[in-house]
């Protein structure tokens, strides 16, 4: 098993004329994936190794029954292309293109969980921008992530970056520890799907038996996929993050990787991981070992064994989800989101803000 | 991109926010005219993208233009925070009653554009957000951005003056149209004064731009100072790579974000200190590599004694790498060691590319990092 792709994903390539969308159309085709159908506007009729181009991805879905997309268009049309691909009907939705303004990302955003919130089984769903895809080993990659770098086997990988989740892929290939889907989130502030969402696809993965998640500076995510993992998944994850030795204030490449008024520094993040028992590698080729010992106890206990809940009985059984520490992580959450003032003011109960989190399948 | 404050009250003033009246001067002489020709006591503000310019000695009152001729002259002598002063605003002197804070940001956890205000107001609102977090209200907005009602409900527990009430709802309803329309990732009005006689005015700004959206705004390329980048800092830019200066000794060339991050990580683990972030991006060419080492080696006063180069091949083809290291040596030697560290697409050509030329690459990039901080020693004993 795996999440999100697999044997059955059928791709659609939008910009599949262009450079990049040419050359990844060749390396996914190697690999086995089901590319299906390609699509620029104008060019329909073309064919490119072999796949067929159409001049919309409506178009494109109506001829091959194509239930996935990827996008490589310019960063100007990569929000649009999102419409596209939602509006056509496509369940998932993987925005390799980097650069889009973050005012495009967000309306894009809001968009496709309104759709999803109206729909079906967490459909559509986005990943990305700034995003390499992902890959399920042996069965199907969509996006760029080397293909010979991965094998099959029980771990769940979910980070924000693109090589360092190569590297830290590939190590633990060679420690023989192979992977149900490898997943590369996004670098940009707004994102389609954050380490929760894919948190809670690995959790419900009969196949998955352990994730590591490669964190990195700026924003609030990892600390929040913390307070998740303690409440809500069984199994055992190991984290890295990345940006350590970053200064405040300057923006790491991604344009999510930034410490700004203080919070999103890797400190932060790695004490919060910390304090809910999930072990911190503290270099990147700590991982395999740390992985290794957490499935190695998780197949023998049956259960997730930290070192935050070693106090506790190791008693629940691997499917059921823990939820023992909730009142405790109640606390814990509130604290570590940001502070609201009891007396605001009443347009804070716009209905608008319904919070992303109800959205969030479960 | 960051704003100097005369830039983001240029910006302002495009979208209707009050800001006084003033003027940009490069010469305390300069200075001394703008004072005159504003007439009254004015205030002369050091430009610099730093914070804190205040406590550094970079604003100051002059009631004469003879006075602001003087005080200029001071102002642009200093060098605040590692930046010389270059440039200095000279805008008319208010007095003040109250001074507020409000800013628009984006909330990522939310997806949503942050209110955010506060009645501590001139201060260093990020040791406000440490020390007393229940003094700023933080209000998320809806997408379409907030409605004039709901920007008069947020003011009027702080201001109560229905007047005032008002001019603050109107500002926050134009400072919604600049960070929105403007692309910006922050836009603050830090102080939002209330002038003694009740005028709510704009009399700092602070704006970060979303470089992403810069496709769409030809006018940014004006605002970029050639002066306020190294010329390090010029070069990646102009070659589209993403750099920082550090203070380290160790320089290191990296593909990818994550992993240039995880390097400099990894060379403060094994006791260096990195000198810099340097992702040459995905699709590399021979081009971007020999730029990127002019980068590193071409700061002024470079304390670099080692570069690591850590390249994992993805889109990124590492005969593309060792080509432009190998071309990139052949033009310019480099005066310090230099350590490989190659793996992924196409690393055996690279491998025999180097091995042709004397050079040698290892692997691990663990090994990568230790060899590095050896080879830096080596040059410092």
């Amino acid at each position: 098993m795996s999440i999100l792709i697999d044997k059955n994903t059928r791709l659609v390539v939008q910009g599949i004329t262009g450079r990049d969308g040419a050359f990844h159309t060749r390396q996914m085709l190697d690999y086995g994936t089901k590319v299906v159908a390609g699509s620029t506007p104008g060019k329909g009729g073309e064919v490119v190794h072999g796949v067929p181009v159409f001049d919309s991805v409506a178009e494109a879905v109506a001829a091959t029954k194509a239930n996935a997309s990827v996008i490589y268009v310019p960063a100007a049309a990569a929000a649009d292309a999102i419409y596209e691909a939602a509006d056509a009907g496509l369940g998932l939705i993987v925005c390799i293109t980097e650069g889009l303004p973050v005012r495009d990302a967000l309306a894009a955003w809001h968009y496709v969980a309104q759709m999803r919130e109206r729909g079906t089984n967490g459909k559509p769903r986005l990943l990305g921008p700034n995003c390499p895809g992902l890959i399920s080993p042996g069965q199907s990659k969509v996006g760029i992530l080397p293909g010979r770098i991965t094998r099959p086997g029980p771990i769940g990988v979910i980070s924000r970056s693109g090589t360092l989740t190569y590297e830290v892929v590939q190590q633990l290939t060679h420690a023989g520890l192979g992977q149900t889907t490898c997943l590369g989130i996004g670098g940009d502030p707004v994102i389609g799907t954050n380490f929760i969402d894919a948190l809670t696809l690995f959790e419900a993965d009969p196949k998955t038996e352990a994730i590591v998640l490669i964190g990195e500076i700026g924003g609030t995510d990892e600390e929040e996929a913390a307070l998740f993992i303690r409440r809500r998944v069984s199994k055992p994850v190991v984290a890295f993050i990345a940006g350590q030795t970053a200064p405040p204030g300057k923006r790491m490449g991604h344009a999510g990787a930034i410490i700004a008024g203080g919070t999103g520094t890797a400190a932060e993040k790695m004490a919060a991981f910390e304090a809910v028992g999930v072990p911190v590698a503290r270099i990147p080729s700590e991982i395999p070992g740390l992985i290794a010992g957490a499935l190695g106890r998780r197949r023998s206990h049956g259960t997730r064994v930290t070192p935050g809940r070693a106090k506790k009985k190791v008693a629940s059984p691997a499917r059921k989800p823990a939820r023992k520490a909730k009142p405790a992580a109640g606390r814990a959450r509130t604290a570590a989101r940001p502070v609201r003032k009891p007396g605001r003011p009443t347009p804070k109960k716009s209905p608008v803000r319904k919070t992303s989190r109800s959205r969030r399948p479960r | 991109m960051n704003l100097h404050e005369y830039q983001a009250k240029e910006l302002f003033a495009r979208y209707g926010l009050p800001v006084l009246p003033g003027q940009v001067a490069v010469t305390p002489e300069e200075a001394g005219d703008i004072a005159a020709a504003l007439g009254g006591t004015v205030v002369i503000k050091a430009q610099v993208l730093v914070g804190g310019r205040g406590k550094a000695g970079g604003v100051k009152l002059a009631r004469t233009p003879e006075e602001a001729v003087e005080k200029a002259r001071d102002i642009l002598a200093l060098i605040i925070k590692g930046l010389p002063v270059r440039k200095v605003l000279v805008t008319r002197a208010v007095d003040i009653a109250r001074e507020l804070y409000l800013s628009i940001v984006l909330d990522r956890s939310r997806k949503l554009p942050l209110v955010m205000l506060s009645a501590e107001g001139g201060v260093d609102i990020e040791e406000v957000a440490r020390t007393a977090p229940e003094k700023i209200i933080k209000w998320p907005i809806p997408l379409d951005g907030p409605r004039p009602y709901q920007a008069r409900a947020l003011f009027k527990p702080l201001l109560q003056d229905g007047r005032q009430v008002q001019q603050a709802a109107d500002i926050l309803m134009k400072l919604w149209r600049v960070w929105s329309e403007g692309d910006c990732q922050l836009a603050e009005i830090n102080p939002l004064a209330i002038t003694t006689e009740g005028k709510v005015l704009a009399l700092d700004a602070k704006v970060s731009l979303d470089d992403n959206a810069d496709i769409r705004h030809r006018d940014w390329e004006s605002w970029r100072d050639p002066a306020d980048e190294t010329p390090g800092q010029r070069l990646a830019r102009e070659k589209g790579l993403s750099y920082v200066k550090l203070d380290g000794d160790i320089g290191c060339v990296v593909n990818g974000a994550g992993l240039a991050m995880a390097t400099m990580d990894l060379i403060k683990h094994y006791g260096g200190e990195p000198a810099n972030f340097l992702d040459i991006g995905g699709s590399s060419s021979p081009e971007k590599v020999t730029a990127a080492l002019r980068i590193i080696t071409g700061e002024p006063r470079s304390r670099v004694r080692a570069i690591l180069f850590n390249i994992f091949g993805g889109i990124t083809r590492c005969d593309d790498v060792a080509n432009g290291i190998v071309r990139s040596l052949e033009e310019s030697p480099l005066g310090v060691p230099l350590v490989i560290r190659l793996t992924g697409t196409n690393d055996e050509v690279a491998r025999k590319i180097l091995a042709d030329h004397g050079l040698s690459a290892t692997t691990s990039m663990d090994e990568g990092v230790r060899t590095v901080i050896a080879r830096a020693q080596e040059v410092t004993a």
